[in-house]
């Protein structure tokens, strides 16, 4: 069998409900439509978010916090409630949010621009203060919204509009590293790094933000979870390309998997 | 039995912080600065035993987006700051005021440009009464003259931003800020809203609440635009404040506000001691401004004689309100200076002479 015959409905007749179901879009995704590229992972993090906040059946109970970028939008596709932050001020906004419900699951959904630039000090004093929420980082090493700038996170000798001879590191600095500098911080609970080019690698992220929604009804700390995403357009690169890129590059810098993982017994009155 | 009225000896900021936490303030976030510490420091002391959240946030820009997410999520919520943290927090409050969201944000004005000075100043005038952050926006300003008046606009203050989804300017000064003076806390009612339009949660027979300064379609943004308008006439009409004293008779008048009208209202007590027929206009709001009252002033005054702490702003106003029926003077000081009110009777008289 085939992926198309997978994928195709045995019978689909009004009235008779016994076709197969291979995949339905979760209930939590509005059907407003994405005004993402194709390929962007950014769409992909959003299935992700909007299936875990399904499964978790925490819908009436979430506040995301939106940024200034590509996910700007973020708010039109999940129907949950949302605040949209100023750039870079996403932590402090769902500090505020999150001190004042404490008993509502908050998160931030952040790109590489708005968290590790604009945002540093807010992000840093929001893990240290060790704010009972999660930081969804979605790193492609590039400002997309504005259309393909040198980022933070930008690689090595990466070509963008503002680094056209490619990042020299000597005069524009180094790609940082987001979760290696905030994983010694106290008040980091769970410091992930994952991806979502491949279907593995989509399932560990989705494991990856229901443990950031989880860890929050422990109160221990901030859940930091870093996704390394594409930018097709603006990598220049054919969707496909732009996920071998991935693999090939950026996976070398910025190496999946978990950076900081709670303790059993941290994670003992962790009610399923 | 009857309550006595709570009745204490206390610095403007503190008894600010003691207003907000009797008005049922449920966070503040805030960063220290000169001359406005004591707010986070009375409040963090008192915080263990009284029902409320104050932290310390990273610095202003962090304070104001804290305040921001607060009153998203329908906290009573307040920030306070000095001149230079007044400054970092414009972008928030330009945000803040899009977002139609009610807080109370505090400026206990210092000498400026700059670092400045720590010493009292109202150089922020014009930050605080034509926009401050971007865009096309008002705040409400509240301008008390007393340590009693700073007590009493928390409580007013919080009242009007809820009733009008808009932030609350409370623009001091580090002299009222710092002095210490009588205050009286009267049992209130404390009135809080429903906020049906706050980011708590999606309950299943709502729409999802959302929560932005985004409006991306400009049909769309000038129609939050006009919305924002509508609100403004509307705190025009019902909000404007001020105080007369002795204008019935007065040939001349002062307008002053602030510090700058305890100083005036001397003023006033030393001219009529040498027959001069003078009296003060103190604005309690500055915006929405006493035009009105101004412009029917000038049909039957003389001369108008503006006293600031500042190089001359909301003269500005007083020009715009009396629309050149009179002459307008100013005298002001600057850079953390207070002149006696002997100075600012001399200058006066000076102005008085030229009429």
């Amino acid at each position: 069998m085939d992926n198309k015959e997978l994928i195709t409905p045995q019978c689909l007749v009004e009235g008779d409900e016994t076709y197969d179901l291979v995949y339905e879009k979760s209930y939590v995704m509005t059907d407003t439509r994405l005004h993402y590229c194709p390929g962007c992972g950014h769409s992909t993090a959003h299935q992700i978010l909007a299936e875990v906040i399904q499964e978790l059946g925490i819908q009436e109970n979430v506040v995301g916090i939106a940024p200034v970028g590509c996910s700007v939008f973020a708010y039109d596709y999940l129907h949950i409630d949302w605040q949209e932050a100023a750039h870079g001020r996403a932590t402090a906004v769902a500090t505020g949010v999150k001190r004042c419900l404490p008993d509502k699951y908050v998160f931030t959904y952040q790109g590489d621009g708005d968290l590790a630039a604009i945002g540093t000090g807010e992000t840093i004093h929001c893990v240290n203060r060790g704010e009972n929420i999660m930081i969804i980082f979605i790193n492609n090493g590039v400002y997309g919204m504005t259309s393909g700038q040198m980022a933070p996170t930008s690689l090595e000798g990466m070509k963008t509009t503002t680094s056209p001879y490619g990042r020299n590191v000597h005069t524009m600095g180094y790609p940082i590293r987001v979760s290696e500098l905030i994983a010694p911080l106290p008040g980091a609970f769970y410091v992930t790094r994952q991806s979502v080019h491949t279907p593995n690698a989509v399932r560990k992220t989705k494991k990856a933000i229901t443990n950031g929604f989880e860890y929050q009804k422990l109160g221990k700390g901030t859940s930091f979870i870093e996704i390394i995403s594409n930018c097709p357009s603006n990598w220049k690169m054919t969707p496909a390309q732009a996920n071998q890129f991935i693999e090939n590059e950026m996976l070398k810098y910025y190496p999946v998997g978990d950076i900081k993982v709670p303790s059993k017994e941290d994670l003992k009155d962790l009610v399923k | 039995m009857e309550q006595k009225d709570d009745i204490r000896l206390m610095k403007g900021n503190e008894a600010m912080a003691e207003a907000a936490i009797q008005a049922g303030m449920d966070a503040y976030f805030g960063y220290p600065i000169t001359p406005q510490s004591e707010v986070l420091e009375y409040l963090t002391r008192e915080m263990p035993n009284r029902n409320f959240l104050a932290l310390q946030a990273e610095s202003e820009v962090a304070s104001i987006n804290m305040v921001y997410g607060a009153a998203g999520a329908g906290a009573r919520v307040m920030t306070s700051s000095s001149s230079p943290g007044w400054s970092l927090m414009q972008e928030g409050v330009s945000y803040i005021a899009s977002a139609q969201l009610p807080c109370l944000l505090v400026n206990v004005n210092r000498g400026g440009p700059g670092l400045g000075t720590i010493q009292p100043s109202q150089g922020d005038y014009f930050q605080a009464t034509k926009g401050g952050g971007h865009g096309d926006y008002r705040l409400l300003v509240l301008a008390p003259n007393s340590v009693q008046e700073m007590a009493d606009f928390v409580f007013l203050g919080f009242e009007l931003a809820d009733k009008y989804r808009t932030p609350v300017l409370m623009l001091s000064d580090g002299a009222i800020g710092q002095m210490m003076e009588r205050v009286i806390f009267h049992k209130r009612e404390i009135k809080k809203i429903d906020k049906p339009w706050a980011t708590t949660g999606k309950p299943k027979d709502r729409e999802r609440n959302i929560i932005t300064s985004l409006f991306i379609q400009p049909e769309k943004m000038e129609k939050v635009n006009l919305e924002l308008m509508k609100k403004y006439e509307e705190i025009e009409k019902n909000e404007v404040r001020y105080e007369e004293i002795m204008t019935e008779d007065a040939e001349y008048i002062i307008v002053a506000y602030g510090l700058s009208a305890r100083i005036s209202h001397k003023v006033v007590i030393l001219a009529r001691e040498k027959g001069i027929k003078l009296g003060l206009l103190r604005p309690i709001t500055l915006w929405p401004y006493p035009s009105e009252v101004l412009n029917k002033l000038a049909d039957r005054v003389k001369g108008m004689f503006v006293v600031e702490l500042n190089a001359g702003q909301m003269i500005e106003d007083v020009r715009l309100a009396v629309n050149g029926k009179i002459k307008v003077a100013h005298y002001g000081r600057m850079g953390g200076i207070i002149p006696s009110p002997e100075e600012v009777e001399e200058h006066f008289e000076k102005f008085i002479k030229t009429l």
